[in-house]
């Protein structure tokens, strides 16, 4: 990756750039935001219960809370690799060559199964998709999801993903900086929220990030 | 031969083709090349796997130029 930043950034200057401790200060964040959702609803429950069992409806809807809330955001982060409308055959057959030419043999076998681009960066493997990507952190079990997109609605599909792999391979802090995080955490949780096709590209991106 | 391509609604378009030797192409890619940067086009040069370049000139001795749009966070 080169030192060149994404002209992109300037349009959210106000961010600080990305980089590997700012990941992992947000990733607390998010573990600390989920605990905060769902260790009161918990400990609420157990009280209700002790005090008087005959609340064990209220206490089965502070539960369902407490599990309800952290799958909405997990399923939150799992959108960002949902597929878009496709544009005519013509224009995806020649998004897709040019896509093709821009990744190696096996990025491009998982792209036919999955539609997803997997690609190895510094800060973990990314999962690129056609509106966001997904990055799992080394060792493989927490994962970022960005939402990110080209500003251009008329693009094919493959066409949407060269966007997001160029500009992350010329920059990829930057390109996490200009992406929006619309999850962090366990990658499980974001695996379970995943339609089953896209799956084996997430469960291909932990395998590379645990090598 | 070299090309300067963008990639846009129909997949992608050709825009330029030329080679180091040929003045006259060089100069027509360099002019196409800064007519899609007034648009509001990027372009990018891919230097190998997993690495690219963002680039404000045209790079006369790339193989492959690409334009893009601008990305935003969705």
């Amino acid at each position: 990756m080169t030192a060149e930043p994404l002209p992109e950034t300037a349009a959210v200057y106000w961010r600080p750039r990305v980089d590997e401790r700012g990941l992992r200060r947000r990733g607390r964040i998010w573990t600390l935001t989920t605990v905060a959702h769902t260790v009161p609803y918990g400990i609420a429950s157990g009280v209700l219960l002790w005090l008087e069992p005959l609340t064990a409806p209220v206490v089965f809807a502070l539960l369902a809370h407490a599990w309800v809330i952290p799958e909405l955001y997990a399923k939150r982060g799992a959108n960002v690799l949902r597929r878009r409308p496709r544009s005519d055959a013509g224009a995806e057959r020649t998004a897709l060559g040019l896509l093709g030419d821009l990744v190696g043999h096996e990025a491009r076998a998982l792209h036919a199964r999955t539609g997803l681009v997997i690609e190895r960066g510094a800060l973990g493997v990314w999962l690129v998709g056609e509106a966001g990507a997904i990055l799992v952190r080394p060792g493989g079990r927490r994962v970022h999801c960005w939402c990110v997109r080209a500003q251009d609605s008329s693009l094919p599909s493959a066409d949407r993903i060269a966007h997001l792999l160029l500009a992350l391979r010329s920059d990829e802090q930057g390109f996490a900086t200009v992406a929006n995080l619309a999850f962090s955490g366990a990658r499980r949780r974001v695996r379970r929220r995943l339609p089953p096709a896209l799956r084996p590209a997430l469960d291909a991106a932990g395998a590379a990030a645990r090598r | 031969m070299a090309r300067l391509i963008r990639m846009d609604g129909s997949g992608h378009t050709t825009l330029a083709k030329w080679s180091t030797a040929d003045e006259r192409a060089v100069e027509a890619a360099v002019a196409a090349f800064r007519e899609q940067l007034d648009a509001g086009y990027y372009a990018v040069v891919t230097e190998g796997e997993g690495r690219a370049r963002q680039v404000d000139e045209l790079p006369v001795d790339a193989d492959l130029v690409i334009l893009r749009r601008p990305i935003a966070g969705g």
